[in-house]
């Protein structure tokens, strides 16, 4: 039932490039802090969101003074003094450090920032004015356009010509240039990266800052901004190139009109199915990343990835020891104690281990893809996931636990087989956005697809078997399970195959010469990743008797990150103390403080600047100190 | 080598030692487990712990039920299922609640109403509005006190019926509640309104419409009137293009839960005019159960009360009604007193139903109106629950035997 | 097919182009087995070019490749790898997780066809031949150090273990000897050369130290610009005018200093 004619083509042409244009400021900004810096900046979103807000409150102050215009440079500048002082007082401490690292920091200023802004502005959403000057609409072929979309749609080449400007003419640019190319040059041109960092990071910020201002008219300041926006401005980035603000306009525009094409369209009939394009809304941008990076793994205009690919995951020049007996006896001993806990403990200090072991397995295997195998995934959470709903719904469909539990690594197995074929074409951050892409690409068909999955309700009532019912018998089975997993996933690194995959993360080059084929090395890591993390997924699925989308949503991925890099990406018993800390914090913050989520956030920080080698790797130092 | 031995000692110790906090517990309170998603919906939730509040304190100023006090424990659910189950267990094992209570989101009042008959613990599911928490899903140790999607929308059906349009407009937050109301919607629509209606649908991602191709495309199908369950930010993104764009001129909106003070106040001057929606006109219901409710809230917290602070006060009242009536904290007691109890709401007496767990708490259904800068409800009048539910063998049907 | 008279190597009219630039133009060689062949040329000669394209890490615009008789060209590195050649880089490329021994074990396993295996335990594996690799290269002291803390020409030499240890039946040498003293270059070379004569590999070299080309190879191919410019024993090359010509355009020419080479890192 399409109705476009011309009128409403243009129309909607119109309203999805003043979408693009705005989506672009943010991109641009999240593209600059990343050329230089090569810091992937989760805390964008947040400084977007802080630009709104700073604007609501400042179109207040100077009501009949400068009013919303002179709000909206007040938010700008306010939010890149924020980036700058977000940039020195606690990145410039991680400069040195894996760049994951920097991600998980960023991260927490996520945290801190949403709980700051729901302390200081409150929990109702906040409808900004009208863009004074552009209050009506402006009649285009019979339709009303806003007047302020015009403006948006001018802003968008206008903040790119400047930038042009400001890269090709100013020393500040040619430096910035200098940098993203390469930073041996730049620092060979003399250039102080420090004070080079600290004004791109405030640049990039006060570009969110606007964007973020000039969307008040349109959508009232609220918390769901901050999340809302990053993962669209993350794929832009991408899509363009990283680094390259031209390609991010046109990545903008691509996913801006792919969006307002997919409303336009409504429902169409062909043949006797019906397909809502509206629907696909939900992750068009996600399907047009996957697609693009599939053809061309480096997006629209980046730079093609050079001979030795870089990855993200740079901590690897270190010496990884193999566990000797000593280790096993420890790991036993863990063991024993850990299978005493029943003994000693109450019920609910069961289920929060029970989580642990869950996490710890889950993590441990994205340890393995991104320790031993170098690929750093934002979308591990999709195995996880894939594995939970397998036993979810063999269960449904009547098999028995033991078979349901099965299920889940063999279909993580798949879905990481076929997702994994087209990611280890990518390295790097490409590679990370694509496993991302496809991560929201399978919650997308989990969240709509009703009668299999139960849609945004989930599945209720996948329950273990009677007889590990009991809180004491199910953390027992999962000790077993996990246990058996982790000796299996330690194993797997230590045999022949994982020392071929680490030496396809340390030199790509040197494996390929002595005959390893490094694609087929990494798809293989990439399947066991997933099937591990799809059998986590399982006991997790009857360790809780329901599974929602959630459960293969990006938090639950970031969350493996930070379990991984808070225990310490190289050290072996690293995703175990991760989990364990992760999961502690957030329980007990949760009970301690109404702000625990901000709680969460600084202890990252205070982690992340602590200990940039995890704590395992905290421990490992500490060692050394000790015995010498 | 030595440092794995450490490595695995100290995760042995966060195991055994990091997670065994063990709480003292007071027996001499009755301890409510409650648990939400405050810090994903703080515009419902921060009214409704508030609401919570007030009753806790006013019970206790009475005395307290069974001669002891009331103690709400409250968890943050984090927003998703795994860690409301999570909490819940925490809540059971450690705290000894006598019962759960809460949520928000459906997915997570699913999951836990799962739970509670897992576990043979009452649920008292606060929020949700899933018509699935009662029916399809519903069990015997789940209770749910707010007016269901299907309920709200069945109020609006006549409203829409009277227009006597044929081409719909709908569109709605791609997830259960935006399909469950859609569904309603359309089913109930076409069942009491004879001849050929068009419906033209646009399902929204929660939280990111695209309001301008929205708006637009909605504006290009030129339908005779529009359903809408939009809410929050998306509502207020989609009123303000949808007049900007003209989409609003001389076409007749229905908006499910448009008039809750928690989504119709940040429109202020802006909220649309005539809308048909299900809310709560705090200011002008002046039932003597509502005026004590809402002095007492005002004097208390110098604000004035939103719909979740109606529903976080009827829910320990409830809670404490139950308790009261079954004499006692056992659980299969407190089951049996859940089911037929009745009890005083702001919104006047409710009853939860034995057949389906479903209380009748009723909405208030109105046109929307701007008076002194602010979204209002004018026209309005209270719609009881009970008139709003389908026939006890369809519930029946819906309803899993045993 | 293959005939048993066939060269190790036969490269015929090889070229490879970049951005219309001829990195290597029409270049054609054989090295038998047995013998130890440099490659030596100005910097930007094409010499890493010629490596990357034997090796499979390139491929060529046009010419053939043939090992034993078998065209190799086109195939990717892993397979040529496999076919039996194997190669040290110029910037040396050694596994920094590792240490020196279990460089040398994945080589191994690789070998042995069991780089996938995930039932083989890689620190157990093949230790005692890791070890005798490691003897024949002067590394056996440094078996435990990792691999990322080695001075340079410790790296080297871990690579050229590396390297030996797929049992090769051509060996390419990007510059073995960088960064190394006088002394370990002459020992490494006699490695070299002995290793060429005992097992019968056909050896090919690039390599800045003059006293080094001249002193260890059987025969000396000169590349200039992409172009073999002369191919021929020692003293036929000492001789030779346009050899000559090339070199003293050089800030170094003919020297026996290698160092100046190390600004040329890619």
């Amino acid at each position: 039932m399409s109705t476009l004619s011309a009128g409403s083509l243009l129309a909607q042409l119109l309203t999805g490039l003043a979408d693009a244009s705005s989506l672009f400021v943010v991109a641009a900004g999240l593209t600059l802090i990343f050329g230089v810096t090569r810091i992937v900046n989760f805390a964008h979103g947040s400084l977007y969101m802080l630009g709104a807000y700073i604007a609501y409150s400042a179109t207040h102050a100077f009501r009949g003074g400068v009013g919303f215009w002179g709000a909206v440079v007040v938010a700008a500048l306010a939010t890149g003094l924020f980036g700058a002082a977000i940039e020195r007082l606690l990145l410039k401490r991680l400069y040195g450090a894996p760049e994951l690292l920097q991600l998980m920091a960023t991260f927490g200023v996520v945290l801190i920032v949403r709980d700051a802004t729901l302390s200081l502005w409150g929990a109702e959403d906040l409808l900004g004015p009208r863009a004074p000057g552009l209050k009506g609409a402006i009649e285009v072929m019979g339709r009303a356009i806003p007047a302020y979309d015009f403006f948006l749609l001018a802003l968008g080449p206008v903040v790119l010509l400047a930038l042009w400007l400001v890269l090709a003419r100013t020393r500040f640019g040619m430096l910035v240039r200098a940098a993203t190319e390469n930073r041996v040059v730049a620092g060979a041109l003399g250039v102080d990266e420090r004070a080079l960092f600290t004004a791109v990071f405030a640049l990039g910020a006060t570009l969110a800052g606007l964007a973020g201002a000039l969307q008040l008219p349109r959508e009232p300041a609220n918390l769901g901004m901050d999340l809302g926006i990053i993962a669209e401005a993350f794929v832009v980035t991408v899509v363009g190139g990283l680094g390259s603000i031209p390609g991010a306009f046109i990545a903008a525009l691509v996913i801006g009109l792919t969006k307002a094409l997919c409303v336009a369209l409504g429902t169409v009939a062909i043949g006797s199915f019906e397909i809502a394009f509206p629907k696909l809304t939900l992750v068009a941008e996600f399907v047009v990343m996957a697609i693009v990076l599939s053809v061309r793994p480096q997006g629209f205009l980046g730079a093609p990835p050079a001979m030795a690919p870089t990855t993200a995951v740079p901590d690897q020049r270190r010496l990884i020891v193999p566990p000797g007996q000593r280790a096993l006896l420890g790991a036993a001993i863990a063991l024993l104690l850990a299978a005493l806990l029943p003994l000693i403990s109450d019920e609910y200090t069961l289920v929060l281990a029970t989580d642990v072991l869950v996490f710890a397995l889950f993590a441990s295997s994205l340890q393995f893809l991104m320790g031993t195998g170098g690929m750093a995934s934002f979308g591990h959470a999709a195995y996880f996931g894939l594995g939970a709903y397998a036993a979810a719904i063999a269960v449904k469909a009547g098999w028995p636990m033991l078979g349901a539990l099965a299920a889940s690594p063999v279909i993580a197995l798949v879905g990481a087989l076929v997702f994994g074929w087209f990611c280890v074409r990518l390295s790097g951050v490409y590679l990370a956005m694509l496993t991302l892409a496809f991560a929201q690409i399978v919650w997308s068909i989990v969240f709509q697809w009703n009668d299999v999955t139960g849609g945004s309700n989930g599945l209720v009532g996948v329950w273990p078997a009677a007889a590990l019912a009991a809180k004491p018998a199910y953390y027992w089975f999962a000790l077993g399970c996990a246990g058996l997993a982790l000796v299996a996933l330690g194993w797997l690194g230590q045999s022949a195959f994982g020392y071929s995959l680490r030496g396809t993360r340390d030199s790509p080059l040197r494996a390929e010469a002595i005959g390893i084929d490094v694609r087929a090395t990494q798809w293989r890591a990439f399947a066991f990743a997933g099937a591990f993390a799809g059998f986590a997924g399982g006991l997790y699925a009857f360790s809780k008797g329901s599974i929602a989308p959630e459960t293969l949503a990006l938090p639950r991925s970031v969350d493996a990150l930070v379990m991984v890099l808070l225990g310490g990406l190289n050290a072996l018993a690293g995703p175990l103390l991760g989990a364990a800390a992760f999961t502690w914090l957030q329980d007990t913050l949760a009970r301690a403080t109404e702000y625990w989520r901000a709680g969460v956030g600084v202890v990252i920080l205070v982690l992340a600047i602590a200990f940039p080698m995890g704590i395992g790797g905290a421990v490992h130092r500490l060692l050394a100190t000790w015995r010498r | 080598m030595k440092s794995l031995v450490t490595q695995s000692v100290v995760a042995g110790c966060a195991l055994l030692l990091g997670l065994l906090v063990a709480q003292g517990s007071d027996a001499q309170t009755i301890k409510l487990g409650e648990l939400n998603s405050y810090k994903q919906f703080p515009a419902f939730l921060e009214p409704y712990r508030k609401g919570m509040d007030l009753a806790i304190d006013e019970i206790n100023a009475a005395g307290g039920v069974l001669g002891r006090p009331l103690e709400i424990v409250s968890r943050d659910d984090n927003g998703n299922a795994g860690d409301a189950v999570r909490v819940a267990e925490e809540l059971i094992t450690r705290e000894k609640s006598v019962l759960l209570m809460g949520t928000f989101a459906s997915n997570v009042g699913l999951a836990v109403a799962d739970l509670a008959k897992q576990r043979k613990v009452l649920f008292l599911a606060a929020e949700p509005l899933t018509d699935k928490i009662v029916w399809e899903n519903g069990n015997r140790y789940t209770f749910r006190l707010r007016a269901s999607t299907y309920m709200q929308t069945a109020m609006l059906v006549p409203e829409a019926v009277r227009l006597k349009k044929k081409r719909w407009a709908i569109v709605y937050p791609n997830y259960e509640y935006g399909q469950a109301a859609t569904a309603t919607f359309k089913q109930q629509l076409s069942a009491s309104q004879s001849g050929g209606i068009e419906f033209i649908e646009q399902a929204v991602t929660l939280g990111k419409i695209e309001a301008g191709p929205v708006v637009q495309a909605l504006v290009d199908a030129k339908p005779d009137a529009i359903f809408s369950s939009l809410f929050g930010p998306d509502l207020a993104r989609f009123v303000r293009e949808g007049q900007l764009r003209g989409l609003f001129k001389d076409r007749p909106v229905l908006n499910l839960l448009g008039g809750e003070p928690e989504y119709l106040d940040p429109l202020k001057d802006e909220a649309p005019e005539g809308w048909y929606v299900t809310g709560y006109p705090w200011y002008a219901i002046d039932t003597p159960a509502h005026k004590r409710f809402r002095d007492a809230y005002q004097a208390k917290y110098k604000d004035y009360p939103r719909l979740g602070s109606v529903v976080g006060y009827s829910t320990v009242r409830a809670a404490a009604a139950a308790l009261q009536k079954a004499g006692s904290t056992d659980t299969e007691r407190l089951v049996g007193a859940m089911s037929g109890l009745t009890f005083e709401s702001p919104f006047g007496r409710i009853m939860f139903r034995a057949i389906d767990h479903q209380s009748t708490m009723g909405a208030y259904v109105g046109r929307t109106a701007v008076r002194d800068g602010k979204g209002v409800m004018v026209d309005w009048h209270y719609n009881d629950g009970k008139d709003f539910l389908p026939t006890d063998d369809l519930v029946r049907r819906l309803r899993p035997m045993r | 097919m293959a005939a048993i008279s066939a060269p190790v190597l036969r490269v015929t009219r090889l070229v490879k182009a970049f951005g219309g630039v001829d990195a290597v133009r029409d270049v054609s060689f054989t090295v038998d087995a047995g013998e130890l062949v440099a490659l030596i040329g100005p910097n930007g000669a094409g010499k890493t070019t010629c490596f990357n394209l034997l090796n499979g890490q390139m491929r060529p615009d046009a010419g053939t490749i043939e090992l034993s008789g078998m065209r190799i060209d086109g195939l990717p590195a892993r397979v040529i790898a496999r076919r039996g050649v194997a190669r040290t880089f110029q910037v040396a490329a050694t596994f920094a997780s590792m240490t020196v021994r279990e460089n040398v074990q994945v080589a191994l396993l690789a070998r042995a066809g069991a780089q996938g295996s995930i039932a083989l335990r890689a620190p157990a594996a093949f230790g005692a031949e890791a070890d005798a690799l490691l003897a024949r290269v002067g590394m056996i002291k440094l078996g435990n150090e990792g691999c990322a803390t080695l001075a340079y020409g410790d790296a080297k030499r871990v690579e050229l273990a590396v390297a030996i240890a797929a049992a090769p039946r051509l060996l390419l040498m990007d510059e073995p000897t960088a960064g190394m003293s006088p002394r370990s270059r002459t020992r490494l070379m006699e490695v070299a050369a002995s290793l060429a004569k005992k097992e019968r590999i056909a050896a090919l070299f690039t390599e800045h130290d003059m006293d080094m080309v001249f002193g260890f190879a059987d025969r000396i191919i000169v590349l200039d610009r992409g172009q073999i410019i002369a191919d021929g024993a020692p003293a036929e090359i000492r001789a030779n005018a346009q050899v000559r010509a090339v070199y003293l355009g050089e800030e170094e020419p003919l020297s026996t200093d290698g160092t100046n080479t190390s600004k040329k890192m890619y």
